[in-house]
């Protein structure tokens, strides 16, 4: 394993090889690691982190890397530094006992010792020499060897036996760490970083606003590109953390896959499917709109899909939001219980900005959620301004879309008047928004919700009343009526009035409807009687006619009555009974 | 001067004086070391002295055990105070205070 990460450093790292510190994030900023077999130096005020730096560096080496270390202290006594560290889970006798490591105290007390001439420290050589070959030592720590200054007061031979000591290390093809106090003017006390030229890092202890935070910072790496930022890092109980500040590449994978928010509604707002896969969501609104409700849904919505779900709570408690949430039907209990749900609480003041961020990193990847609340990102200004908010946001944000994670941040915008930027600034750098707006009137305040971007989505341009009820959120369509946008109770009674408005109108048209009914029946009857006023006329016409007919006949039958009798025997058979067929 | 040397010398009369020198090896500084306490335990506590002279690149471990960092170094075992002298003991008063012998 050792074998296979060093071979990994030599593309990284070009001509130099450098050893891997196995401390987070420090060998990513230093492309690999600390120079092979040569010095680095590390100094920085007191309780800036320096020891734990290299006791870190010596016990990963024996661990992560197969290369057993020596760690010669000049300030704490063996018992003490193993006791020190055995809070972070180093067991330091262990590794002893395994001749993985090798730690000796150095104790030089100005009251014990009487320079009596001449002296060089051969000693300490040789301590260090048979310390390094006892147990085949890769990497050396000296821990601070600027001690010996205040046990020893010719300092012409300290300084000639620290150069050689160095000159020593690099013989001995040894990767050391020698630590330093953070002098007045210089990098140390002691002007060490004249001899150690290779590899220079500080660590500072800054406090701003009463809140104090760690950064790193190379100084000089000879022979290798390095990160030259101050990089924010967390001393916890899990050892050193270091932060890499923001890949500088625009190079994240994206997916087109889409996470639904919980509310129905809301997804059919964002073009039927809800947030792209991770991308960046913000809800902004004013206090008490619902926003931490918005996003507890979407983490319970997650946990259901069986997703891991992270939710940083800067405000609330964790019993608190799952005990507000459980009175809109959500059960965040139930999610936590089975391991899709964590809750990450802490005061914004606990710690500075940068020490959040490193934090939040740390949470992130033990639990590797696919989804990250932040709630809410507005509390964190209160540690630091409004660009710095900005900064860390990015990136976190960098972060969480390199892993592909989810995150919705809640922000609270703190003046009435809704403004179009939230006051951290980020809803340039989302990818979706939410706002969540106050409706004033009638004496009440209602809640619009609108979507202010969904980049890459077809998303509606409607504002929606935002209702929560016992079983969770939704959105209704507002009543856009001749007096404006009508929300709550208004909208129910211009609905009601709407609904009442019909009845009478059904009532009305139905009327209608039955006098007409009897008006045809009127008119039909009046038709009836036409029709046999008409029946009779035309029977009447009829009868004239065939009076007429039959008049005209009888007529005629007298007629030829008459001429036959007038003719008497001519043609008498044939007459009449043409005149039958006649008829 | 006389009386106070010999207050002095009283009160270490009685103890017998174990002592450790470790040298480097036969470095001109060592020899020097060497000949140097010599002289001053045979003048001043001769008969009740021993004196081991370790080889430190000979015995590592015992360095590290004596907590050894310059080199020479004498170690006064007992009488206590124990005390670390380190140098080549050209310094005459320095040594005699560092054993005890002189206030």
């Amino acid at each position: 394993m050792a074998k296979s990460k060093k071979q990994l450093e030599i593309p990284s790292s070009g001509a130099i090889s450098k050893t891997l510190t196995g401390i987070s994030g420090l060998d990513e900023i230093t492309l690999g690691g600390l120079p092979s077999g040569r010095p680095t130096l590390i100094c920085g005020e007191a309780g800036s982190g320096k020891t734990l730096f290299s006791i870190e560096f010596i016990v990963k080496g024996a661990l992560d890397y197969g290369e057993p270390g020596v760690f010669m202290a000049f300030e704490e006594k063996a018992d003490e530094l193993k006791t020190n560290v055995a809070s972070l889970g180093f067991d330091l006798d262990k590794l002893e006992r395994e001749k993985k490591i090798r730690i000796d105290y150095v104790h030089i007390d100005r009251s014990e010792i009487e320079e009596t001439g001449e002296y060089d420290l051969e000693g300490l050589f040789i301590r260090l020499g048979y310390a390094i070959d006892s147990i085949g030592a890769k990497r050396v720590v000296l821990d601070t060897i600027e001690n010996l200054f205040s046990g020893l007061s010719n300092e012409g031979v300290l300084r000639a036996e620290i150069r050689r000591l160095f000159q020593f290390l690099k013989s001995k093809g040894v990767t050391a760490i020698i630590t330093g106090e953070r002098g007045e003017k210089s990098l140390t006390r002691q002007g060490l970083e004249e001899y150690v030229s290779d590899c220079v890092i500080l660590l500072d202890h800054r406090i701003i606003n009463q809140i104090s935070t760690r950064r790193l910072r190379i100084v000089k790496y000879r022979g290798s590109v390095h990160g030259t930022n101050e990089y924010p890092f967390l001393i916890d109980d899990e050892g050193i953390s270091v932060l890499p500040v923001t890949s500088l590449e625009l190079n994240k994978e994206v997916s087109s896959e889409s996470l639904s928010s919980g509310i129905d509604a809301l997804d059919r707002m964002l073009g039927n499917s809800g947030f792209y896969k991770g991308s960046s969501i913000l809800v902004s609104g004013t206090a008490g709109t619902g926003k931490t409700s918005i996003s507890a849904t979407f983490a319970n919505a997650t946990c259901l899909r069986k997703e891991k779900c992270l939710f940083f709570a800067f405000e609330e408690s964790p019993k608190q939001i799952i005990r507000n949430m459980r009175s809109i039907g959500i059960d965040l209990q139930k999610h936590v219980d089975k391991g899709y749900l964590e809750f990450y609480a802490s005061r914004p003041t606990l710690y500075g900005l940068e020490m959040h961020l490193v934090a939040i990193h740390k949470a992130i990847r033990r639990f590797k959620p696919s989804v990250v609340v932040l709630d809410p990102i507005t509390n964190l200004i209160t540690i630091g301004s409004v660009s710095e908010v900005k900064t860390m946001l990015v990136r976190l944000i960098d972060f969480l879309q390199a892993e592909q994670i989810t995150v919705m941040f809640n922000a609270l915008t703190l003046n009435t008047v809704i403004n179009e930027q939230t006051d951290e600034g980020v809803s340039s750098l989302v990818d979706a928004w939410l706002l969540i707006r106050d409706i004033e009137n009638n004496g009440e305040r209602n809640r619009g919700l609108y979507i202010m971007k969904s980049r890459g989505m077809k998303h509606s341009n409607q504002i929606r009343e935002f209702v929560i009820t016992d079983n969770g959120l939704d959105l209704i369509d507002v009543f856009l009526s001749e007096d404006g946008i009508l929300t709550g109770s208004a909208r129910e009674a211009k609905l009601l009035l709407e609904q009442t408005g019909e009845v009478i109108h059904a009532q009305a048209v139905s009327r209608k409807d039955r006098e007409l009914v009897r008006k045809r029946k009127v008119l039909e009857s009046k038709i009836d009687g036409l029709r046999s006023e008409y029946e009779s006329v035309e029977e009447e016409l009829n009868k004239v006619y065939v009076e007429e007919a039959l008049k005209k006949q009888i007529m005629g039958d007298t007629l030829s009555k008459m001429t036959d009798l007038r003719r008497t025997d001519f043609g008498n058979i044939q007459k009449p009974s043409s005149k039958k067929n006649k008829k | 001067m006389s009386e106070e040397q010999e207050n002095n010398r009283n009160v270490g009369d009685e103890e017998f004086y174990s002592l450790r020198l470790f040298i480097a090896g036969a470095s001109p500084v060592s020899t020097r070391a060497l000949v140097n306490i010599k002289a001053i335990c045979d003048e001043y506590l001769k008969g009740r002295y021993e004196l081991n002279v370790i080889d430190a690149h000979q015995q590592p471990l015992m360095v590290r055990d004596e907590d050894v960092t310059a080199l020479p170094m004498l170690i006064k075992k007992s009488p206590s105070p124990k005390k670390k002298l380190i140098g080549d003991c050209s310094d005459k008063e320095k040594v005699l205070k560092g054993l005890g012998l002189r206030f």
